[in-house]
């Protein structure tokens, strides 16, 4: 089984590839990249012309919400939504129901991810027994048991001594710490950003500082412990200047951003729609600069979606009472093009790099390049097909988009993963 | 001016004009208080609904007076005693009665921003009769109605509002109404009650109540609620009240002769005002209650009335 990509923009970052060529795909391996390749007998032939050709995009933070709460997502359509979003592999988060905090819900995601799954699926194991910041989870098994990463996500370990020791006892496994980087005691209740949009509509704020303080904590706990902690989510522009602060000391420290937190502000929640509402809290345009240009020098590592599906039920009504959270998947790329890449604010070589090579060698996963003998994970990308963002459409299970009904240029096309087309537009 | 909107959501979306269509109105008719029949035929036929999820005296019996005055039909409904305590949603409670057709829907909800939201699932009129910390606008016109008709005008008068900005929908919505009909505010409260940024808001901050109250025309106090000290946002009572009550004395030493005390109750007395100058000849109190029916007659009418009114 082969496919042969023709003609397209080949951009592959981690190679340090931006020209037009042929990439042949076969047996699950991309085996060969260069001009005028000869289609092996019965190979697929895909006509790029036009189109970009990138390592497959990797969202190393997402919730596909099984076991537990199949009525928002499932592993089935929470991977179709990644693929309908160029994404060939995706980092799943451990607040599901059962928590994944043993190596049994962890062998059940991953079959579930072998049966109905269409792209990768990397779990993230719990770092204290049921979220619960009070205990370790059962760390060593849930590495072996094939969790690339730990987190609490959704919670922040309030607990630094506990903290300290995770860190510590999942030094051997290359596997990082990720933070949820919030100090509940600061932001408890809140549901916005602490601004002059959360005075002006009477709701309660959740300062910059509650996640600057845990920034600088899990900075220093990374310092005292050698351990590599990953910050979840960065949302202002203080955590930005803390991780720059730290990597230039050294510090084991990577960082992601959301599309969301990248291109909307506490303005947005004028609105009441509880599509802004997510933790943590849309910030200001101070903070979505200092983001932007996070992003671009290296500062923050990765895009990170943090696709958090809720259903209806769960999202109507007031703005206080509404689930935290927005999915993501679908959107990233399109948004992301549209408003970064096409103003010239941010290079498309370096959007594709975030998107795939970066998520990839932070979690020491497979993909990420288009080297030759690597695994055939391709996204083709149409930099000029327009689009209307219409949540209904979505293959994924919710529709709680922020993004819904936005004109933008810029779309996956295809989604290869393990050399098979998954999905196409 | 005319009145368009469908709704009265909020002040802070008024254009000065409206602000003052709306007070208008309301001193218009205030003389049907005194009538010895106290009902006109504006809004016969028409349904309000009171759709009330927190305790209300003032404004929840002020709308049920108004609503009757004006002959229209007027259901109260009350979270208590219905379904919401059977756990329905606020929406799908909303959504229902909305199916019974009613004119006009007085909300008033814990949650900031309920008024806006059931404007969008229900298709008639709402008027927000608090949402949240968010806003109170019949409040705040029912105070500039008072402020005018005690001073004969807006332009050029300094208020204080002094105490729990920072919870108080009464308190953003007449900074809002009182900034654009030109007065100057100034929020008085110890710094845990003062919202971040409220002086983007066009008032001043004084943290210290000589400071908040010297030569005001008028200061409105508000009310402090007791699970604030449980907060941790203030130490004590007796400790709020001693540096932030307003007895007589810090009056008489700090504030002008002519000033006017108000307050949107309810009192706690001898918290935020001790009893002689909630009873004294500087309160106004009572003055702002009996204005609400006419404000809540006016906002009625201008929502519901216009329609019939062309029919006719």
């Amino acid at each position: 089984m082969s496919i042969l990509i023709r003609g397209g923009r080949v951009l592959d970052p981690a190679n340090s590839v931006d020209a037009v060529q042929d990439v042949l795909l076969q047996d699950g391996k991309v085996t060969k990249l260069g001009s005028k390749l000869t289609a092996p007998p019965g190979a697929t032939v895909i006509d790029a012309a036009g189109k970009v050709v990138c390592p497959g995009f990797i969202d190393m933070h997402v919730h596909l919400r099984e076991p537990g709460h199949e009525y928002k997502e499932t592993v089935a359509t929470g991977t179709r939504a990644a693929a309908a979003g160029g994404f060939t592999a995706v980092c799943c988060m451990a607040n599901t129901s059962p928590v994944n905090d043993n190596r049994s819900i962890t062998d059940y995601i991953l079959a579930r991810a072998r049966s109905e799954g269409v792209v990768r699926v990397y779990p993230i194991g719990a770092v204290t027994r049921g979220l619960e910041g009070k205990e370790l989870a059962e760390l060593a098994e849930l590495a072996e048991a094939g969790c690339v990463g730990f987190s609490d996500d959704g919670k922040c370990v309030m607990n630094a001594e506990l903290y300290r020791r995770a860190m510590e006892y999942t030094l051997p496994f290359a596997a990082p710490v990720i933070s949820h980087a919030e100090d509940h005691t600061l932001s408890r209740h809140g549901a916005m950003h602490e601004g002059v949009v959360s005075t002006e509509l009477g709701l309660r704020g959740i300062p910059a500082a509650a996640e600057d303080v845990m920034v600088a904590r899990d900075i220093l706990l990374a310092e005292l412990t050698g351990a590599h902690v990953h910050i979840a989510h960065l949302s202002t522009a203080g955590a930005v200047r803390l991780v720059r602060e730290a990597k230039a000391r050294g510090v084991r420290v990577t960082a992601e951003v959301t599309p969301h937190h990248l291109l909307l502000t506490d303005e947005a929640v004028r609105t009441w729609d509880t599509n802004m509402k997510m933790a943590p809290p849309l910030r200001t345009k101070r903070d979505t600069e200092a983001l932007v240009e996070a992003l671009a020098d290296g500062t923050i590592d990765c895009v990170a979606t943090d696709h958090a599906p809720h259903a209806v039920a769960d999202k109507e009504g007031e703005f206080d009472g509404a689930a935290n959270g927005i999915v993501g998947l679908e959107t990233a790329f399109t948004v992301l093009h549209d408003r970064l890449v096409r103003p010239g604010v941010l290079p498309l070589a370096t959007l594709i790099s975030r998107l795939s090579r970066d998520p990839a060698r932070l979690l020491n996963l497979p993909g990420g390049s288009l080297t030759v003998g690597a695994a055939a994970d391709v996204t083709l990308v149409d930099p000029e097909a327009a689009v209307t963002i219409d949540p209904a459409r979505f293959a994924g299970k919710s529709r709680n988009t922020p993004f819904g009904g936005w004109t933008a240029t810029g779309a996956p096309w295809k989604t290869i993963v393990a050399g098979k087309v998954v999905w196409e537009a | 001016m005319g009145w368009t909107r469908k709704h009265l959501l909020t002040i802070r979306e008024l254009e000065a004009a409206e602000i003052l269509t709306l007070i208008d109105t309301a001193a218009s008719l205030q003389e049907i208080a005194g009538r010895e029949i106290k009902k006109v035929p504006a809004l016969r036929g028409k349904t309000v609904v009171n759709l009330f999820y927190e305790n209300s005296t003032r404004t929840r019996t002020s709308f049920e007076i108004a609503g009757k005055w004006l002959s229209a039909d007027v259901i109260n409904f009350s979270a208590s005693g219905s379904s919401a305590a059977k756990g329905e949603s606020f929406v799908d409670t909303a959504r229902n009665i909305g199916a019974m057709s009613p004119d006009v829907v007085v909300v008033r909800h814990s949650a900031s921003g309920a008024a806006a939201l059931l404007a969008r699932e229900m298709s008639c009129a709402i008027v927000n009769a608090g949402d949240g910390a968010h806003e109170h606008p019949t409040q705040a016109l029912l105070d500039l109605l008072t402020i005018r008709e005690k001073k004969g005008h807006f332009e050029g008068l300094s208020v204080a509002i002094v105490g729990d900005i920072a919870h108080s929908r009464v308190a953003r919505s007449n900074i809002h109404g009182m900034r654009k009909l030109g007065m100057t505010v100034t929020v008085g409260g110890p710094p845990t009650l003062i919202p971040p940024y409220v002086q983007e808001l066009g008032c001043k901050v004084a943290y210290r109540l000589d400071d908040a109250i010297r030569d005001v025309d008028v200061i409105m106090m508000l009310r402090l609620q007791q699970e604030r000290m449980h907060a941790g946002l203030i130490p004590s009572l007796r400790e709020y009240s001693r540096y932030w009550g307003l007895s007589l004395d810090k009056l008489r030493a700090h504030a002008r002769p002519d000033v006017l005390i108000m307050h949107p109750g309810p009192v706690n007395r001898g918290v935020e005002l001790s009893p002689e100058v909630a009873d004294g000849p500087y309160s106004v109190i009572l003055d702002q209650v009996a204005k609400g029916v006419a404000v809540r007659m006016g906002v009625l009418l201008l929502l519901a009335g216009s329609k019939s009114a062309e029919a006719a």
